[in-house]
């Protein structure tokens, strides 16, 4: 009943003329959920390629398995069938070899320490020179614009202040990958535009690879260069789309044709497999 | 608004702290006059009622004490004695003071040491649970002889007996709260620790020592006051000449009714301002670390 159209997947390819890595490959990955009512399809067949240097954004409603997915590339969950690769090794080697900066839908700082001591935990465990990590918070903390804020503790900072320095303890690592789950889906519209400002900014000092999971349109065509949409039940890749518009984005591009070209095409990529469902 | 819940909260405290000593009188009287009716009747004498109303608050030695008697006696005991007299109850409450910290200290540690075992190591969990529980079904008053016969047989005599019964009392409820503090670790902090790689060493000093902070201090205060009654119950089978144990000891040897009670209002004291001292350093502590926040 499920499977009577087969996930149709469009081929994935690189950047035409650059010779890119492969950050993460995917391949045939499935991950199934045992729970008291029976198996879950969490993720059911996925392929997928993420060049080196790209922002994919995992776009679709709930329980589309997006989270689930950056999930298995972190190596918070393990999948079920199929393969994974990060940066040519599995996902619990690439954790080892400390490559991820993953930010979660809350910003999951520690209320007992400041901001600084915050944004030196990750470099902390991987034991860097209290140098080099006032250094490096430094240069992120003022990056999102949180200049002031070393002694100040979480709870004295707003939710997006909060979010900003969760971003900012990321990038402090300077990972090679950074997995973002629904980052700014805390935040109100205004603050969320000038938060994906920011991230582009961001994104093109370091060129790193960046996933990104969100559920607004607007936001995913916003960031990324290619737009990976997902489906429930079970949760599946049904497009991908890569974006005609340029790397960097400002604000104004979105009252542009190709932004809502682009924008119609994501809804009906997603209206498309709600009509079967 | 604010003053008249504040007014009427005070009003509420202070009847039934009227309530209480109103009762106390009462029971004072009938327990005490009964007894003065009944030396009446054999020795023949005439007795009215004012006669031993006025008789029953000031027997030498009461059945049940009036109030102003207790308060008498330690006023008398505290202010009145010289610190270093064995008459002086600062002397005894020094005494069992000393055991009652080394006691709890010893007891914290020896808690917090088998709950971060415990939380570490499931075998270790199914092996040392039972005896951990097994541990406070034995009653204290059987088990703090065999401690003193134990430790005096191996030259161990004075404060260490009586700190080990303390002890013995002290870590269970440090061991139950901090084996549960340090599995209360938020979700989204062990997996960010975790995307770090972070050993089982690092995500104990940054996260799991931190996050059972509240229910350590929980347990503190539960540790603290059977601290305290460890002290004294250690201090009745040791043949102590010193301590709020000794004291209730040679009361009930010698019918000393008010002696008793006096002892008991400070062993309560004490044990009331040894909690608050633990709830100040919580609230000092965690305030610091930004744990306590409106």
């Amino acid at each position: 009943m499920l499977a009577v159209e087969s996930s149709v997947t469009e081929s994935t390819q690189a950047d035409p003329g650059t010779a890119k890595r492969t950050m993460i490959g995917v391949k045939g990955l499935s991950l199934v959920f045992e729970t008291n009512d029976g198996p879950v399809n969490a993720l059911s067949d996925i392929n997928l390629d993420i060049q080196e240097g790209e922002f994919v954004s995992l776009i679709g409603p709930s329980g589309c398995g997006k989270t689930t997915l950056l999930r298995v590339i972190a190596d918070l969950e393990q999948q079920t069938d199929g393969s994974i690769t990060v940066n040519g090794t599995t996902p619990e080697d690439a954790r080892l070899n400390r490559l991820y900066g993953y930010v979660f839908q809350a910003s999951a700082l520690l209320p007992w320490r400041t901001i600084q001591q915050n944004c030196a935990l990750p470099m902390e465990i991987s034991g860097q020179s209290t140098e080099h990590q006032n250094k490096q918070i430094d240069k992120y903390l003022s990056m999102v614009g949180l200049n002031d804020f070393h002694k100040k503790y979480p709870w004295q900072l707003s939710g997006g202040m909060q979010q900003r320095a969760s971003i900012a303890r990321a990038l402090c690592i300077e990972p090679d990958l950074l997995l973002m789950d629904e980052p700014f889906g805390a935040l109100d519209e205004i603050t969320r535009d000038h938060m994906n400002v920011e991230l582009l900014k961001i994104w093109e000092q370091t060129q790193k690879t960046v996933v990104f999971v969100t559920h607004s349109i607007s936001e995913a065509v916003m960031l990324s260069t290619r737009i990976v949409v997902m489906s429930p039940r079970p949760g599946r890749v049904v497009s991908v789309i890569d974006s005609p518009l340029p790397k960097m984005k400002h604000l104004g591009l979105r009252d542009t044709e190709a932004f809502h070209a682009l924008s119609a095409q994501i809804r009906a990529a997603l209206a498309h497999e709600h009509a079967i469902d | 608004m604010l003053s008249r819940i504040v007014r009427e909260k005070w009003f509420a405290i202070a009847s039934f702290i009227v309530l209480i000593i109103g009762a106390w009188y009462l029971f004072a009287l009938l327990m005490n006059g009964n007894q003065l009716v009944k030396n009446y009747e054999r020795r023949n004498m005439d007795w009215t009622i004012s006669s031993v109303v006025a008789e029953a608050y000031q027997v030498k030695r009461p059945m049940l004490p009036a109030p102003h008697q207790v308060i008498d006696e330690l006023y008398n005991t505290v202010f009145d004695t010289r610190i270093t007299s064995k008459r002086s109850l600062v002397f005894h409450t020094l005494i069992t003071l000393q055991s009652t910290l080394l006691g709890f200290l010893l007891g914290t540690a020896l808690g917090i040491l088998i709950a971060v075992g415990i939380v570490h190591n499931r075998t270790l969990e199914a092996s040392l649970m039972p005896w951990v529980i097994a541990s406070q079904s034995i009653p204290i008053l059987a088990i703090a002889p065999m401690i003193v016969v134990v430790l005096g047989a191996v030259g161990l005599t004075g404060l260490v007996p009586k700190s080990i019964i303390s002890m013995y009392l002290s870590f269970f409820p440090v061991t139950i709260g901090m084996v549960k503090g340090l599995r209360s670790a938020d979700r989204l902090h062990m997996e960010l620790l975790h995307t770090y790689s972070a050993n089982a060493h690092q995500l104990f000093w940054t996260l799991r020592w931190f996050s059972a902070q509240p229910y350590l201090f929980a347990s503190l205060k539960v540790g603290i006051a059977a601290a305290l009654v460890g002290a004294i119950v250690g201090e009745l089978p040791t043949g102590a000449q010193g301590g709020l144990g000794a004291r209730l000891l040679s009361g009930s040897y010698y019918g000393q009714t008010t002696q008793i009670w006096s002892a008991l209002f400070m062993a309560a004291l004490l044990g009331s301002v040894l909690v608050w001292l633990v709830s100040l350093a919580e609230k000092v502590l965690l305030r610091r670390r930004g744990l306590a926040h409106e």
